[in-house]
């Protein structure tokens, strides 16, 4: 069967693709019609165009995708050229995105990456859904933080709670600091999400703002001076922009003068800049290897051609090489990928006889509730000043309250449990409302 | 997955053709949890808290603490907070708003609070933060100085010390320093 097959340029990914296996995903359907779905179907959008974004879209280029995105609101500094091997000396000051597509377009055939340089709050959400997997290079928790938040938002389940498979969003996470990185595979309401385990992340080193006025010993305490209590005292109400040179140029005397006054040696530019961005030298290796993790990873999961990663992969080249696989668990109550409880409702149910439901419902037993929908806080029963606030809301219908949506989350806090052992949770809720649901679907298009 | 794909295409289009559903909610893990804290307080009696930016913006409010006791006794000091995305993995931005002569706030409102930076774990809360600013009112302390000269003024003349808030918190100037009135 195979002979009769063209080859492809590559023959490894031919080799995956093409003939049968036995650790392959139950979907794995071997052929050239694999191949081909992967140019022509798949679409990936690769989330940062800096050290991992550039060695990843440069993978999923070579590993046969065709049709991919890129999104950075960076620029290329010179200090990018070291390890960001797409881009070039005159290309100084150019949107990454921009540049890294067009590179990447020129020496891979075939392939079209379209370029997104801005933020990624600034897309619209349903920008991500169009997407069938997303591959994350980024560098903080914030973005990983927010992409989440939008992958796991389009995750519904049925009404056992359980997944609809057709609702998720994989995603394959990249990171990596210094000689350090990660890959991981998300898949939410399957794999744990990264709010799940966002306690793997350890905590930045903060020093105290007296040790920084009184008793600097470092160089790094002399610019975290300069950065955090001069700039203040000096532009008066004037934020500080670490991505405005000037600005940077400032801290980095002030540091100096500082360091003289306590005869501190070894402030420099660029460990100003490593300070106040909270840098980390990066190794051009570590993002190589971490990027074919998730490239590989990525192949996996869209083509099922053997199993993917369960479901974090850790990596250290500190010593020599240490590597290892977890398989971290998911939060069954977690805010972000959990299925909730489901909660249905006549569209008539006041917002205070809502509120008294829960108190009796059998899997929640939740006193003291407030109510939130879609960041709209309909009622907070502490403390007084926004209790007053909302507090007209509770004889009104929560359906009126939620826009008329058919069905939507609806986030509570409050007290759960019985007697002494009462314990203070966040819980997450589907609210459905009975036989509307084809009526108001209308209603949303239009005002929702 | 592929298959997957095919069928996810399918809805796409259908979606596409005017039945797309709105945005979905943007929160974030930190407010969910911020608002957790926030009906959770428990403050003490001589802290008010407000919401300048309403019912539905919780992530920037201010604290506003009428010491009862201690050297600050009668002065009001309002504190802004504002509570990263990422909270509780990262604690709040708090700067005191009201000029205060005190050894551990400088004159820009910094606060010097080891709960704010070093010592800040996401177990901790709203709360805790609350009552170590509090705290800070109750028992000023030299040793870990913002305002240099407040604090030296406190360790080595306390009488002196008391009579430079009061003076302070009357709208005088101390040290070539002029202060709002906030009693």
């Amino acid at each position: 069967m195979a002979d009769s097959i063209p080859q492809s340029r590559s023959r490894d990914l031919d080799k995956l693709l093409l003939r049968p296996g036995n650790l392959v995903g139950p979907t794995f359907e071997a052929g050239a019609q694999l191949r081909d779905d992967i140019k022509e179907c798949v679409r990936v959008l690769v989330i940062g165009a800096g050290g991992l974004g550039c060695e990843l879209l440069k993978d999923l280029a070579f590993s046969g995708f065709q049709n991919l995105e890129v999104i950075d609101m960076d620029r290329i500094e010179v200090t990018n050229l070291n390890r960001q091997f797409l881009f070039r000396l005159g290309d100084v000051g150019k949107p990454k995105a921009e540049v890294a597509a067009k590179r990447v377009m020129e020496r891979v055939s075939g392939v079209d990456i379209k370029s997104h340089f801005c933020r990624i709050e600034d897309k619209p959400i349903s920008f991500y859904n169009d997407f069938h997997i997303i591959v994350l290079g980024l560098d903080s928790i914030e973005a990983r933080s927010y992409i989440n938040s939008v992958a796991c938002s389009f995750l519904e389940y049925d009404s056992d709670g359980n997944p609809q498979e057709e609702s998720i969003k994989p995603m394959v996470d990249g990171g990596t600091e210094g000689f350090k990185g990660h890959a991981r595979i998300i898949m939410p309401g399957v794999t744990p999400c990264f709010e799940c385990t966002i306690w793997l992340f350890p905590p930045q080193v903060k020093f105290p703002l007296c040790t920084l006025a009184e008793t600097p010993r470092t160089a790094a305490h002399c610019i975290e001076y300069a950065h955090l209590i001069k700039w203040d005292e000096a532009h008066s109400g004037k934020t500080f922009d670490p991505d405005d040179p000037e600005h940077m140029q400032w801290v980095y005397s002030e540091a100096v003068k500082r360091a003289e006054l306590f005869g501190i040696p070894g402030v420099t530019y660029s460990l100003t800049q490593g300070v106040v961005k909270n840098i980390i030298p990066a190794i051009a290796s570590t993002n190589a290897i971490i990027s074919a993790a998730c490239a590989l990873e990525t192949l996996k999961v869209v083509s099922g051609c053997s199993k993917t990663l369960t479901n974090y992969l850790t990596y250290n080249g500190v010593e020599g090489l240490h590597t290892k696989v977890t398989e971290f668990v998911r939060d069954k109550d977690c805010l972000v990928c959990g299925p909730g409880v489901l909660i249905e409702l006549e569209a008539s149910v006041t917002l205070k006889k809502f509120i008294d439901l829960l108190e009796d419902h059998p899997k929640l037993l939740l006193t003291r509730v407030s109510v939130t929908f879609r960041g709209k806080n309909l009622y907070m029963q502490a403390p007084p000043v926004l209790e007053e606030m909302t507090r007209s809301n509770l004889d009104l219908p929560l359906f009126e309250l939620m826009g008329k949506t058919p069905r939507d989350i609806v986030h509570v806090t409050g007290a759960a449990g019985k007697g002494d052992k009462k314990q203070s949770c966040s819980r997450k809720l589907r609210v459905v409302f009975k036989g509307i649901i084809g009526v108001t679907d209308m209603d949303m298009a239009g005002g929702a | 997955m592929i298959k997957l794909f095919k069928v996810k295409e399918k809805q796409r289009e259908d979606t596409e053709n005017g039945n797309a559903r709105g945005p979905c909610n943007k929160q974030t893990a930190g407010e969910l949890r911020l608002r957790k804290d926030i009906t959770e307080l428990n403050l003490p009696h001589s802290c008010t808290i407000s919401f300048p930016d309403g019912k539905d913006k919780l992530m920037n409010f201010e604290i506003k603490i009428q010491p009862d006791g201690g050297y600050h006794a009668g002065g009001k000091f309002l504190f802004s907070f504002q509570v990263p995305s990422i909270y509780p993995h990262e604690p709040p931005k708090v700067k005191c708003k009201t000029k205060v002569y005190h050894p551990n706030i400088d004159l820009e409102g910094n606060v010097c609070l080891n709960v704010l930076r070093e010592d800040w774990k996401p177990v901790l809360n709203i709360n805790t933060i609350i009552y170590g600013l509090y705290l800070l009112f109750e028992e000023p302390n030299h040793e870990d100085p913002l305002n240099l000269e407040a604090a030296a003024v406190l360790r080595d003349n306390p009488q002196l010390f008391k009579s430079n808030v009061k003076k302070a918190m009357l709208g005088g100037t101390v040290a070539n320093v002029s202060f709002t009135r906030c009693v």
